[in-house]
């Protein structure tokens, strides 16, 4: 995913020969790391081989921020899931990231099986889940009046909430960059060795040395650490697939609904999303090819079977996509998070999968803490501790919006019909910090594509701004999400001669 | 707030055609409101020549078709405003739009003429597994693309849908020397005018491969390559038929959606047949005052015949403001009902005592017919039969009714359009 232009890496910063620590990845825990880092006085560098932020793992998820029943008591997994979990409401705020803590239920299909919402609830607990309860069939319905007719009784779990994922990621990322972090992207690393005090890494744009390097690579974080350590972990790329449906369907639940597992298999959830969609998902299918998001015929319609085990008809009519994300499957099914015991500097952050995103901030603020206390860097006097995202002016009455629309013409100019996103949206979402480059990157920051004619209606368009506003992108090399995602491969073969600003072009897309 | 008479939201063939029609029943206070930069809609990405031939008697391109009724719209002095997007409708006819000059505002309006148009149908209502690389567009994104931004969208191109927009851009890829490579289409029959098969496929030499599908999308990054597969008939894929084109993009020519947000915004009732408003014999929807034509009430396949019921909608738009007709819905109405073989009819109802002299149902059928009877049955007696050679659920029919024979009819509850085997 190398890509051929590389715009902001480290622009204007001039050559910096070592920094204090380099993050590999941009994901949604190298994000958080780097944001929790950048409290101190350190040189940091997050090295992230796509072309923006939150393009694996982050990207393609339930987007559930997870209460913490399902984690083995005692494990890193259930302790930092709840301390994710508490945290974020603030995190949230602090980051202007859609969350709702919308609570999510354990439904039981099988009297035989009842023990087990017991044990969840057991677990829930020892694990220290506040508000926990089992609800039987009669407030179920209630709280949910298309639980399938099978359910019996169900584990609510008020604490659990949905997120939109891509803010979250984007939002860590970009208030990290404010307080000082770099970010480099189009910036695979091929190679780390350990030159006694510091690291080199290879990367795509050059070596790069630190004293200390975090590997939140994802489904790739075995690849480095077992450059560097004798004792090797094992990751496998774990396939989710998903269908979202339209928003006419987001209101066919209210909670995220799970399967207790039974002897017809463990289920997937069916839940809302923040911006009011449906999703249903994940499978779970182990493969070697870690950049296989591909969906399969097989995965859509195992979705679409075991949707119905919960929640009964399921509108599957209005799916609006489809997609396949990774987790980073270690073979203990527990987060790594430590220096690497035979190699000093060396900080792992891996096997990060589900409740990997509801644990983000707890992941954060272990692995910042883990270097923080064996560099003992300052605390920087003005961390800026909030963001504020894209602005929706949805959200403002008309007079409010009237005068925005007054000061800032753009915001009057719709672009993205299905979602009612303005120009003036997507204007800021490129040049925020870490903006946009990308129609995926524009996607993410603004949800402009992301409705139900899934940017058939505004990627022209979006494509044209991209070309007008973004340094070096023409709309001869706008792409998709960077490297050769091209979106146009020529030109009419009788247009070329009558653009008046043809010699301009050619010039634009030469630098 | 502002206030018009007729306010019409769209200003492609539909919304161009209604305000005139309005204008030339002496209605003056008229707005169009339009999303684009121009008026004439999607017209003005469609360069091929084949419009007008009902309407003008001659093959006009596209943007000639457009062109004519905005000089129409234009000499007539109707006012409309470019770049504008509507957000919302209110039941009571209250629009509110956008646009940078004039910000969010308001317009009260005595009737609305929806002229949205329809949408293209994306890859995930389809459910098409693989990656989701760049390189997969609609037909209708990469015929803007082409013929408006001058950018080719792809080199080899394989088509999934056999749709007029999809065998348009066929031969207009192939003409800017792109490799089209197959067409692909689910149903045992193309869901395209049997004239665009022959001049956009045929005279190419581009195969059109029917009870097909694509089952997977390669490439990470940009599209690498397809694999298309024979379907039975449950659509399913046929294990073994397995074909794989090495392409860099593939069009997607799947079907089109009538844009309903707005009409939905405002209370008005969608038929789940053609999936536009259910209207009576003044394309009007269950919310007085709101009237539907064009695209936005149901798919055609000739824009003539979006400009004649545009015609319809904005003289009986016209009407409902002169004569203040919030009254009209207490007039007794006589259902009409698709039979045997026929999909679906627009319009659903027709009221007998203000219906015109003469009356257009237009219908579409549900699957290929040869030598089949088109029926008109009023309650149980048959009134119309007429054999047709051949029927596809590709081109629009459509029959005409007398207001002196809905007369003749006492008590007619309703009327039956069906086929009938020879």
């Amino acid at each position: 995913m190398c890509g051929a232009f590389s715009f902001f890496d480290a622009a204007g910063k001039g050559e910096v020969n070592m920094y204090d620590v380099v993050i590999i990845g941009a994901g949604v825990s190298g994000s958080a790391i780097a944001r929790e880092l950048s409290r101190y006085d350190a040189n940091v560098c997050v090295l992230e081989k796509a072309e923006d932020v939150c393009c694996g793992t982050s990207k393609a998820n339930s987007a559930i921020i997870h209460a913490g029943y399902d984690c083995e008591p005692g494990s890193l997994m259930a302790k930092l899931n709840v301390e994710g979990n508490a945290m974020m409401t603030e995190l949230a705020r602090d980051l202007d990231v859609p969350f709702e803590r919308i609570g999510s239920l354990v439904v039981c299909t099988d009297e035989a099986a009842r023990g087990g919402l017991e044990e969840l609830l057991e677990k829930g607990k020892k694990n220290g889940v506040p508000d926990l309860r089992i609800i039987e069939r009669d407030e179920l319905v209630k709280m949910e009046p298309n639980i399938s007719d099978e359910a019996v009784a169900a584990l609510y779990a008020p604490s659990a909430g949905i997120v939109c994922p891509f803010t979250l990621n984007i939002a860590l990322a970009e208030n990290a960059n404010v307080n000082g972090v770099e970010f480099r992207f189009n910036t695979e690393v091929f190679a780390i060795r350990k030159m006694g005090d510091h690291f080199e890494l290879e990367t795509g744009n050059g070596t790069i040395e630190s004293k200390c390097v975090v590997n939140a690579a994802g489904v790739y974080a075995d690849v480095f650490h077992n450059m560097l350590s004798s004792h090797p972990i094992h990751i496998t790329p774990r396939k989710g697939e998903y269908y979202l449906l339209d928003k006419s369907a987001g209101a066919h639940v209210h909670h995220t609904i799970f399967m207790l597992p039974t002897k017809m298999g463990k289920g997937i959830l069916v839940s809302p999303t923040v911006h009011g969609n449906l999703l249903v998902g994940p499978t779970a299918t182990d493969q070697e090819d870690r950049e296989g998001n591909n969906t399969t015929r097989e995965g859509l319609a195992d979705v679409a079977a075991k949707s119905a085990l919960t929640v009964k008809n399921v509108p599957l009519r209005s799916v609006i996509t489809s997609f396949a994300g990774l987790r980073a499957h270690e073979d203990h099914h527990e987060f790594i998070i430590r220096e690497v015991p035979d190699c000093e500097g060396f900080i792992d952050v891996a096997g990060i999968e589900s409740p990997g995103l509801s644990s983000c901030p707890a992941i954060g603020k272990m692995a910042a803490d883990i270097v923080e206390k064996k560099y003992g860097f300052a605390k920087k006097e003005h961390f800026i501790a909030t963001r504020k995202g894209v602005l929706n002016p949805a959200k403002l009455s008309m007079e409010e919006r009237n005068e925005l629309i007054r000061k800032s013409p753009a915001y009057g100019n719709i672009i993205c019909r299905c979602e009612t996103i303005s120009e003036g949206e997507i204007l800021d979402a490129i040049h925020r910090p870490l903006g946009a480059k990308s129609l995926d990157g524009i996607k993410r920051r603004t949800r402009a594509g992301m409705g139900r004619c899934q940017a058939g209606f505004c990627s022209p368009r979006v494509m044209e701004i991209l070309a007008r506003e973004v340094p070096g992108v023409t709309m001869e090399n706008v792409t998709k999400a960077g490297g050769a995602s091209k979106l146009i491969v020529g030109i009419d073969k009788d247009a070329y001669d009558t653009m008046p600003e043809n010699a301009e072009r050619a010039a634009k897309s030469a630098d | 707030m502002e206030h018009y008479n007729i306010v019409i939201i769209g200003g492609g063939p539909a919304g161009l055609a209604a305000a005139a029609a309005a204008k030339k029943a002496g209605e003056d206070s008229i707005l169009i409101l339009e999303r684009d930069q121009e008026l004439g809609g999607i017209l003005n990405q469609c360069i091929h020549n084949g419009f007008g031939l009902h309407t003008f008697k001659e093959e006009l391109t596209g943007p000639e078709y457009a062109g004519r009724f905005i000089t129409e719209v234009k000499d007539l002095g109707i006012e409309y405003r470019l770049n504008t997007m509507v957000l919302s409708i209110s039941s009571d006819r209250i629009v509110t739009a956008m646009n940078r000059t004039d910000g969010m505002f308001q317009v009260k309006a005595q009737a609305v003429i929806l002229a949205m148009g329809c949408r293209e149908r994306p890859r995930g209502a389809l459910n098409i597994p693989g990656y989701r690389p760049a390189g997969i567009y609609t037909a209708g994104t990469a015929q803007r693309l082409v013929n408006i931004e001058g950018f080719m969208p792809g080199k080899e191109v394989v088509i999934l849908g056999s749709g007029d927009i999809g065998l348009i851009m066929a031969r207009r890829m192939t003409l800017e020397g792109a490799k089209v490579k197959v067409v692909a289409e689910l149903m045992p029959y193309s869901g395209g005018l049997k004239r665009n098969i022959v001049q956009c496929l045929d005279d190419f030499g581009i195969p059109l491969k029917l009870s097909h599908t694509v089952v997977d999308i390669e490439g990470k990054e940009r599209v690498t390559g397809v694999t298309i597969a024979a379907v039975d008939a449950q659509n399913r894929p046929i294990p073994g038929t397995e074909e794989h084109y090495s392409c860099d993009t593939l069009l997607l020519s799947v079907g089109l959606i009538p844009e309903n947000e707005l009409s939905l915004s405002a209370g008005v009732a969608l038929s789940p047949r053609h999936k536009g408003p259910v209207v009576n014999e003044s394309l009007e929807t269950n919310v007085p005052g709101i009237f539907a034509c064009g695209n936005v009430l149901h798919v055609h396949d000739l824009v003539d015949y979006v400009s004649e019921e545009a015609t319809n909608a904005g003289r009986n738009a016209a009407a409902f403001v002169r004569r203040d007709g919030k009254d009209d819905a207490a007039l007794p109405a006589v259902e009409i009902v698709p039979g045997d073989g026929i999909g679906y009819t627009v319009p659903e109802t027709v009221r007998p005592k203000i219906m015109n002299d003469l009356f257009t149902v237009r219908f579409r059928v549900r699957g290929v017919y040869r030598d089949h009877f088109i029926s008109v049955y009023f309650d149980g007696e048959r009134v119309q039969h007429r054999k047709k050679q051949i029927v596809a659920p590709g081109e629009m029919e459509q029959v005409i009714l007398q207001k002196k024979d809905l007369a003749a009819h006492k008590d007619l509850k309703k009327i039956t359009i069906c086929l009938e085997e020879a």
